[in-house]
C-alpha cells in the first residue's frame, strides 16, 4: 500500500493501465500462445497421452507427406474453401443488392435470412442429414420419389456428398455476409448514383464503377472471414457423417475432423498436432495472400 | 405415459439416496476410506453401479465409493488425461481394447493373486477374459460382457407366414428375401436384414463369417492379418452380395441399422446385449432374439465385447486395500446378477451366466449361448480398424472394385496398423 502511494500520479496511471492491459495478456498467453507453443512442440514427438512424449524429430512430418490421406483431405479442405467462398459471397451479395431495394417487409425478411446463421450448426445438420436420406425417410428423395423421379444419393456418395455437405454451411453463413454487405451498401454516398443517373450510364457501368470498388472494404472482410470459416469446417461434416466420419472413402473429410480422429480416436497426439500445424501455416498463409491482394487492387 | 417414467426415475434415484446416507453415517468412523470409481454416463450403468455401491458399503461401513460419470464421448480422454495426472479415480472402468496402452504406462496395478487367483479366475470366468492377464497375473476383469444376436421382428415374421428365427446363413438369406419390400420406383421401403460396417456388421465379419467360412481374422498371437485369403473372399464376397445382388439391404437405409429395425422398417438386425434396453421401450414392436445364423459348415461363433475394471497406480495403502475389496464385490456372482438384471448385460462368469435360468430366457438365452463360443479380437485402435472395414465395402459399392481387391488394400491398410501399434 504504502509502496503505490509513494509513486507519482503519472507512475500510479502506468500501474493501473498495465493492471488492466495485464488480464488479456495473461488470457492469451495461457489460452493461446502457451498452447499454440505446446503444440508446435508436440507435432515434434510422440505421444498417446498416456505415457512419456519421447522426441522423434519430423517423423510425423515425414507420414504427413508419405499419407495419402493426408493430401485427399487437404484437397477436401481447399474444395470446401474454393467452392464455399465465391458461391457464399456471390449469392449474399445478390442477396444484400436486392433486399436494399425492397421496402415490403424488410425487416421480416432480412431476419428470415439472418436466422439460419443464429442457428446451432449441429442442430442444422442435424436436420440436413435428414433431409438428404433416401427413401422412406429422407424429404428430398421422397420428393423426387412422388415426381417418378429416380433417388440420389446425396451422403452415401464419393462425388455428391462434400457439395451435400457445403450446402448447409453456405446457408447457415448467408445471413451474416448479407447483414455486412447490405451495411456495406448503406455507406455509399447516394450522391455518387444520383450523378451516374443524371450521365445516364447504364446500370452495369453503376455496378462495376460506384458500388463494387467501394465495396471493396467490405469484401476484403468477408473474403478473409469466410475462407477461414471454410478452412475450418468441421461442425457439418462431423454431424452430417458420424456414423462414416468424413466418409464415404474420406470424400468429405475436411483437415479439422483429420486432426480430431487422429488426436481423440487414434490417440496420435504427435501426429495431430502436425496437422495443426501445417493447417495453422494454411490459414496464415492464406490470409495475408488474401489482404495483402486485395490491398494492392484498392 | 409420464407416471411410469417418473416411477423409473424415482426407482433409479433411491439408491442413490441411500448411497448418500450411508456416506454421511460412515464419516464418523474414525477409519473411514472414500475410495473413487469412474465410468461412463448410461442410465441403467450408473442405476446397476449405485446399487451395488450400496451393498458394498453396507458390507463395509469403513469404506465410502464415491462416483463419476462422464458422457461416452469425452470418457476416453477424460480418464487418458487425468490418470496419468494423478486426478483420476482409484478404480476405473475401462474398454478392454483399451488396457494395452494404460497397462504399458503404468497406469494400472495387477490384481493381488491372493484375492484374484489366476487359476480361480480361469476356471470361472469366460476365456476371452485371458486377454487381461500379463506374467501370471490379471490386470483388470470385467463385471458384465456383451456378445451378438439375431434381432427379428415378430410382426413382420407372422405377417410373411415365417415360422420362426433362421438358423442358417441360407435360411437367414432367404427370410430375408421374403421380408424385403420395394415400391414402385424400386426403392427400398422395408430390408430383410439391416447391414452397416458402421455399426457391428465389422464384427459379425471378422469374428463370425470370416471363421464360418472356413477362415481366422487374425494370427493366434494377434500380430498378423490372415483374412486375405479364399475363405476371406468368400465372406466379404457373401457379404456384399447381400445389399449388390440380392438387394435385400442397404448399409444407408433409414440412416442406421438400428434405427431402422425399432421403426419397424426391418425383419431382422444383429447387435449386441447393450441393445435390448432400447428396444424394450419401442411402442407397437414386437421382436424376438435368435442365435446368430450358423455357418455353410454349421459352424458357429460370436462376438464379445467387454469393459473391464482395474485398480489404478494412483491408489495406495489403505485405499488400495479398500480397492481390492471393491473389485472383489463387483466381479462377484451376485454383482453380475445385479448387473444382468438392471443393466442387460451378460454375467461375465460362467457359474453366474450359464444358470438354466439365464440360458431359457426367450431374450438373454441367445445371447449367453452365443457367449459359450464367443471370440474377442484384440484391437490395437477399434475406431480404425473398424473405419478399414467400413471403406472396404465402400469400394465395392461406390467404385466399383473388386471383392478381391478390396479385400486385399483393407488386409495390408491393416496389417500396416498392427505393425505400427507393435513396433510401438
Amino acid at each position: 500500500m504504502s509502496l503505490y502511494g509513494g509513486l507519482p500520479l503519472a507512475s500510479k496511471r502506468v500501474v493501473w493501465a498495465w493492471g488492466f492491459l495485464a488480464i488479456p495478456i495473461v488470457f492469451y498467453t495461457v489460452v493461446r500462445f502457451y498452447p499454440t507453443a505446446n503444440a508446435t512442440l508436440i507435432s515434434f514427438q510422440e505421444w498417446n497421452l498416456l505415457g512419456s512424449r519421447t522426441w522423434t524429430g519430423l517423423t510425423n512430418y515425414r507420414t504427413l507427406i508419405a499419407d495419402p490421406v493426408f493430401w485427399q483431405v487437404l484437397g477436401n479442405t481447399f474444395q470446401y474453401l474454393l467452392i464455399g467462398t465465391p458461391l457464399s459471397l456471390m449469392l449474399s451479395f445478390a442477396i444484400a443488392y436486392q433486399l436494399d431495394k425492397v421496402r415490403f417487409m424488410h425487416g421480416t425478411i432480412r431476419a428470415l435470412y439472418f436466422l439460419p446463421f443464429m442457428t446451432s450448426a449441429v442442430a442444422m445438420a442435424w436436420v440436413w442429414r435428414w433431409f438428404y436420406q433416401p427413401v422412406p425417410i429422407g424429404t428430398f428423395n421422397n420428393l423426387l420419389a412422388s415426381f417418378g423421379i429416380q433417388q440420389i444419393a446425396f451422403l452415401n456418395s464419393t462425388t455428391n456428398a462434400l457439395p451435400a455437405i457445403l450446402a448447409p454451411a453456405v446457408w447457415a453463413g448467408l445471413g451474416f455476409q448479407v447483414i455486412i454487405f447490405m451495411a456495406g451498401l448503406r455507406a455509399i454516398p447516394k450522391t455518387y448514383y444520383e450523378a451516374a443517373r443524371i450521365d445516364g450510364v447504364s446500370s452495369w457501368t453503376i455496378m462495376t464503377e460506384i458500388t463494387l470498388p467501394l465495396l471493396k472494404p467490405t469484401i476484403v472482410f468477408l473474403v478473409v472471414f469466410s475462407s477461414i470459416g471454410f478452412l475450418r469446417i468441421f461442425d457439418q461434416v462431423f454431424n452430417m457423417t458420424t456414423n462414416n466420419p468424413g466418409g464415404p472413402l474420406n470424400s468429405t473429410k475436411p483437415l479439422v475432423l483429420m486432426i480430431y480422429d487422429t488426436a481423440f480416436n487414434s490417440f496420435d497426439m504427435g501426429y495431430a498436432a502436425a496437422q495443426t500445424v501445417v493447417l495453422f501455416v494454411i490459414l496464415l498463409v492464406v490470409s495475408l495472400l488474401q489482404l495483402r491482394i486485395m490491398r494492392e487492387r484498392s | 405415459m409420464s407416471t411410469p417414467r417418473r416411477r423409473r426415475t424415482l426407482h433409479a434415484l433411491a439408491p442413490l439416496a441411500a448411497g448418500t446416507a450411508l456416506s454421511f453415517g460412515s464419516a464418523g468412523i474414525a477409519s473411514a476410506v472414500e475410495i473413487e470409481y469412474w465410468q461412463y454416463f448410461f442410465e441403467a450403468r450408473v442405476t446397476a453401479m449405485d446399487t451395488l455401491i450400496e451393498n458394498f458399503q453396507e458390507a463395509n461401513p469403513d469404506i465410502t465409493v464415491k462416483t463419476n460419470q462422464f458422457p461416452y464421448a469425452d470418457y476416453r480422454t477424460k480418464v487418458a488425461a487425468a490418470i496419468p495426472a494423478g486426478e483420476g479415480p482409484d478404480v476405473v472402468q475401462l474398454f478392454y481394447g483399451w488396457l494395452n496402452d494404460y497397462e504399458r504406462a503404468g497406469l494400472i496395478q495387477p490384481l493381488p493373486t491372493e484375492s484374484f487367483d489366476p487359476a480361480m479366475i480361469e476356471a470361472e470366468f469366460f476365456p476371452m477374459v485371458q486377454t487381461m492377464k500379463r506374467d501370471g497375473q490379471y490386470m483388470a476383469l470385467p463385471t458384465a460382457v456383451r456378445s451378438l444376436a439375431l434381432f427379428y421382428n415378430e410382426r413382420l415374421f407372422d405377417a410373411a407366414g415365417i415360422e420362426g428365427p433362421p438358423q442358417t446363413l441360407e435360411e437367414l438369406v432367404d427370410i430375408a428375401e421374403q421380408l424385403t419390400e420395394r415400391d414402385g420406383a424400386g426403392n427400398l421401403t422395408q430390408v430383410g436384414l439391416t447391414s452397416g460396417m458402421t455399426a457391428q456388421d465389422h464384427h459379425w465379419f471378422r469374428e463370425v463369417l470370416l471363421r464360418q467360412f472356413g477362415g481366422q481374422p487374425y494370427s493366434d498371437d494377434g500380430t498378423q492379418v490372415t483374412y486375405d485369403s479364399d475363405a476371406g473372399r468368400a465372406a466379404l464376397q457373401w457379404y456384399s452380395d447381400l445389399e449388390q445382388t440380392l438387394g435385400v439391404t442397404e448399409s444407408t437405409f433409414m440412416d442406421e441399422p438400428q434405427a431402422a429395425f425399432k421403426a419397424g422398417r426391418a425383419g431382422m438386425h444383429i447387435d449386441g446385449s447393450f441393445r435390448i434396453g432400447a428396444l424394450e421401450d419401442t411402442r407397437g414392436l414386437k421382436w424376438g432374439v435368435a442365435e446368430l445364423p450358423a455357418g455353410p459348415d454349421g459352424t458357429r461363433s460370436n462376438y464379445s465385447s467387454y469393459w473391464v475394471n482395474a485398480i489404478t497406480s494412483k491408489a495406495e495403502g489403505e485405499k488400495y486395500d479398500a480397492a481390492v475389496k471393491f473389485m472383489q464385490y463387483i466381479t462377484s456372482d451376485e454383482a453380475m446378477q445385479i448387473w444382468l438384471e438392471t443393466v442387460g448385460e451378460l454375467p461375465a462368469k460362467q457359474s453366474a451366466a450359464l444358470t438354466d435360468e439365464n440360458r431359457d430366457d426367450p431374450i438373454y438365452g441367445p445371447f449367453v449361448k452365443g457367449l459359450g463360443y464367443a471370440q474377442s479380437t484384440d484391437f490395437v485402435d477399434e475406431s480404425a480398424q473398424r473405419q478399414l472395414m467400413t471403406d472396404m465395402v465402400s469400394r465395392i459399392e461406390l467404385e466399383g472394385q473388386s471383392v478381391a481387391d478390396s479385400l486385399k488394400v483393407a488386409a495390408e491398410a491393416e496389417q500396416k496398423l498392427l505393425d505400427d501399434a507393435f513396433a510401438r
